[in-house]
């Protein structure tokens, strides 16, 4: 009898998560399946009833190595410069608001409802607000005149200016160094967590790497017909500052819920064995706080991947200069009917959000069964 | 106190005090400039109080964003409650009533919180034009339920799993069976979880723009941050209109997050610290 009642109740659980579950993966792993077919065929216009020829990754091959497509790729490096900038700012003015607000500061409540209040807003507010800050002639252009100084001219989201150019030839080189660094690091702290045979197997991975770009294996590749240029476009800057002006008092708010969670008797030990109060921060507190850094760069860089709103409404979706993936996947689907093409650059996102939270997830799950 | 303690309690201060002027500066200046009048906003003196106080942007916002302002209410009020009771069905299962798989499958549902909205946007569109959803505040409310269950799940259960699991064999052993333990001791301690999920899906619900965007543009059930996008949007605006308007769209979350901030962190930290 008791056996039935349980798996009464065992089969009424189930009942009850399985619409979430059907929701869910028709919604999430359908949609994202049928995506990816839509993106290997010629899928273009709005007729209805139209016959699909399954094409391959020809999209995909267009869109990193077609002529036409310099749009997609350089919304590849505006996207990379972005998160770069948006990461280091968020991380670092967090960090440093949270160790601020450590010091028994009065009105500390206050000061973290100011830091955090951008949080709560949507990126459409908080874009238009800026956008109007950056008005080439009034807005932060103007602050230095409140003074008295030369009002500046600086033409925030409208500049046109590329700085630190690469053409996408070299594209194929600067991966492998930037594998190269990545394996190094990764050896480095194999050898010093003592899991030798994982540091000699990345150190291989980047010393292969290694021979072949001196071997000349990079130039093999020929990506483009021409050395197309890229680079870091001046117009995102503003995008970065608005963006880091959001999200920086969510940092502030993961370190101090780190920092508040280090016991105090470590701190006092410390104290009593004459560490200063830099020595306690740099040997025991900013240590502690490393795996929020990496969970915070696992969230802030899947925001970042994702970019949308803020672009939309800063400097429009269909703005070469400022184009992201997001921006411009929405372009070319919903004001372009392009939609294979448009399928494909979803794909590319998507994958590269995997490649940042499946790790995690499947982290989260280990550790999880471990205890 | 040394000297040198005083200098560093003052310079703490002093960036504190810096720091939290910069991120005062977008209030100041969108405050400023919707209290302007169309022909009192001059670059040269935007950063001036306006001159005199002018309450009529307020009152043009009004009557251009009321609809949209409604819409989003729509929206927000039936979403949020939907996917926070869904969530707490699921949170009380995924804690409570593990089963083979339970927390693999759970993973699989979480992993529909980190998906760009991109790589499911054109079979959304295609779906919800299919079934008669596209372009309406239904529609939108089928979005946001689904795509909200895998934060409202992972939320209430990390909050249940604080609950200890005798609680729920007293109520076995008192003849309760899945849906009496769940209303007789499970919902009724559910109040704070509650608290923090509803005011999560609010907010996100309520600023969300890209399905907002794609599935209802111009179909006159826009929500507010649409509304906001398209005035912002065009060249040569009066940019009293646009901050007023900033200010109706953004008062609902900031009044939230000033009252219930503590509720409102809480749901931050829930979706990046995992359990």
């Amino acid at each position: 009898m008791d056996g039935f009642k349980f798996n009464r109740d065992r089969f009424a659980a189930i009942i009850t998560l399985l619409p979430s579950i059907i929701l869910l993966a028709i919604f999430v792993y359908g949609f994202i399946f049928r995506t990816a077919y839509s993106s290997m065929t010629d899928w273009q216009g709005i007729a209805a009833n139209q016959e699909l020829n399954f094409i391959g990754l020809e999209n995909y091959k267009q869109l990193f190595t077609g002529l036409l497509e310099i749009r997609f790729r350089q919304s590849l490096v505006n996207t990379f410069f972005f998160t770069l900038f948006f990461i280091t700012g968020c991380i670092s003015l967090g960090l440093l608001f949270a160790v601020l607000l450590d010091q028994n500061i009065r009105f500390e409540g206050f000061f973290r409802l100011i830091f955090l209040y951008p949080m709560s807003l949507s990126f459409i507010v908080s874009g238009t607000v800026w956008r109007w800050l950056f008005n080439p002639s009034g807005g932060i252009n103007r602050l230095p005149a409140l003074v008295n100084l030369e009002a500046l001219d600086i033409r925030w989201l409208t500049d046109r200016t590329q700085v630190w150019q690469f053409t996408w030839l070299q594209l194929p080189a600067i991966l492998g160094y930037a594998l190269i660094i990545v394996m190094v690091i990764l050896a480095l702290r194999y050898r010093r967590e003592g899991s030798m045979w994982k540091a000699w197997l990345v150190a291989g991975i980047g010393i292969a790497t290694l021979v072949w770009l001196l071997t000349g294996g990079a130039e093999k590749i020929q990506l483009l017909s021409y050395p197309e240029k890229h680079g870091f476009n001046l117009a995102m800057v503003g995008i970065i500052i608005a963006a880091t002006w959001q999200m920086a008092g969510y940092m502030m708010a993961m370190y101090l819920a780190g920092i508040r969670g280090i016991p105090d008797e470590l701190r006092e030990a410390a104290r009593v064995d004459g560490a200063s109060e830099l020595q306690i921060y740099r040997q025991i507190i900013l240590p502690m706080l490393q795996p929020i850094t990496l969970s915070a760069m696992i969230v802030l860089g899947h925001i970042s991947l994702k970019i949308f709103d803020l672009i939309f409404v800063m400097t429009g979706p269909d703005n070469s200069a400022t184009d992201v993936p997001g921006t411009l996947m929405f372009v070319t689907s919903f004001r372009g009917n392009e939609f294979a093409k448009g399928a494909a650059i979803a794909t590319v996102m998507l994958v590269m959000v995997a490649l940042v939270i499946v790790p995690y997830l499947v982290n989260t799950l280990r550790s999880e069964q471990e205890l | 106190m040394s000297r040198k303690k005083i200098v560093n309690r003052f310079l703490t201060y002093l960036l504190l005090l810096f720091f939290m002027a910069i991120f005062l500066v977008p209030a100041y200046m969108v405050v400023i400039t919707s209290f302007k009048t169309p022909a009192q906003i001059d670059l040269a003196t935007a950063w001036e109080l306006p001159n005199p106080w002018n309450f009529q942007s307020f009152v043009t916002a009004w009557d251009a964003f009321a609809p949209f302002l409604l819409n989003s209410i729509n929206l927000v009020l039936p979403a949020t409650l939907l996917s926070s009771l869904l969530g707490s069905l699921n949170g009380y299962v995924l804690s409570k009533w593990k089963f083979k798989g339970s927390n693999v499958l759970f993973q699989l549902m979480l992993f529909g919180m980190f998906i760009p909205y991109q790589s499911i946007l054109i079979p959304l569109f295609q779906f919800l034009n299919q079934i008669g959803l596209y372009g309406n505040i239904p529609g939108l409310i089928v979005v946001h339920v689904v795509y909200g269950l895998p934060i409202t799940t992972l939320i209430f259960r990390n909050y249940y799993a604080e609950v200890p699991t005798e609680m729920i064999e007293a109520g076995s052993i008192d003849g309760a069976g899945f849906f009496g333990v769940y209303r007789h001791i499970v919902f009724p301690i559910s109040l704070p979880g509650f608290v923090v999920v509803i005011i999560w899906q609010f907010t996100q619900i309520w600023n969300e723009f890209l399905f907002a965007v794609t599935l209802t543009s111009g179909t006159g059930n826009e929500p507010i941050t649409v509304a906001i996008s398209n005035l912002a949007g065009g060249e040569a605006v009066n940019w009293n209109l646009p901050m007023a308007g900033s200010i109706m769209a953004a008062l609902p979350t900031l009044l939230v997050y000033l009252f219930l901030g503590r509720y409102f962190i809480r749901g931050l930290l829930a979706g990046s610290v995992k359990g």
